[in-house]
């Protein structure tokens, strides 16, 4: 089964299924590529975290804990100028779609377990679009920008014109 | 441990203290596990619990419910609960979240050992 042709353009694509040992490794990518595309130590560890939570979110909420559905992730470099200033990760689903307004954290000022998934991803990514997917379920396009220049030794990738190609 | 579990958990009673000591990642698949020893620490009816953090790697927000989830039930059975030895990467989830505040974290077992 493959996934939606909104990922055609991707620099990197991976597909998953829906199963918690998972991942640790997408994560692991996720903070990879970022430290390759000069994000500061920091801020590579919140992206990560926003990816994991995205996953728990998908196969806790979406999936309701079935560990065999797919999920596809997606990752492009944001480019100004010519060099790489940012990220853009797309993740896709089948699971049950839902109106992406209904999707929020919770107040923070109401301390009780659960809902912070969300807050943590907005809080941690400069832009979140929660979409429903023609061919059903869910996308989620998170973009992070560089509070500055890229690290010297960061690796640019050129935008081949997929959705994630604009700045 | 169960398929893609990496977590274990010290657990050992000092006096009036549990220590629960996490050790690996508490992600989705863990906080199961963790949120069980949490539970066995507040069944011992200890007055002071700490939560020593140190060689946790990572956690994200299922592993903070759990926590947020020990609090709730600290602050019901009128129980101290204390964090202590979070690294940078544990501890920023805890900003984040705006939940470094209703915490009372220290930063090593030591500090919290040594709170009255």
């Amino acid at each position: 089964m493959i996934s939606a042709d909104s990922m055609k353009g991707a620099h990197v694509r991976m597909e998953l299924r829906s199963s918690p040992i998972y991942t640790s490794g997408a994560r692991d990518f996720v903070q990879a590529v970022t430290r390759r595309l000069g994000f500061a130590e920091l801020d590579c560890n919140q992206i990560a975290l926003a990816v994991d939570e995205a996953l728990c979110n998908i196969m806790r909420h979406g999936y309701e804990n079935k560990p065999d559905q797919p999920i596809w992730l997606g990752v492009w470099p944001v480019e100004e100028a010519g060099a790489a200033s940012g990220i853009q990760i797309v993740i896709e689903d089948l699971a049950r779609q839902i109106e992406p307004a209904m999707i929020k954290g919770r107040e923070l000022h109401d301390v009780k377990p659960g809902g912070l998934g969300v807050h943590v991803i907005k809080e941690v990514m400069d832009k979140v679009t929660y979409e429903k997917r023609p061919e059903g379920g869910m996308r989620l396009t998170m973009i992070k920008h560089q509070k500055s220049a890229p690290a010297a030794g960061s690796v640019t990738g050129r935008c081949e014109g997929g959705k994630g190609c604009h700045a | 441990m169960p398929e893609g579990q990496t977590l274990q958990v010290g657990f050992e009673t000092q006096g009036q203290t549990v220590i629960v000591s996490p050790q690996g990642e508490i992600g989705y698949s863990e906080a199961t596990v963790f949120r069980t020893w949490l539970r066995k620490a507040h069944d011992s009816k200890s007055p002071r619990i700490i939560v020593d953090l140190a060689k946790v790697d990572y956690m994200n927000t299922p592993g903070v419910a759990t926590l947020v989830e020990s609090l709730q039930i600290s602050k019901r059975n009128k129980t101290r609960l204390i964090l202590c030895g979070m690294n940078e990467k544990v501890f920023a989830i805890f900003k984040i979240a705006r939940l470094d505040t209703v915490f009372e974290i220290c930063p090593t077992l030591n500090d919290a050992n040594a709170k009255t």
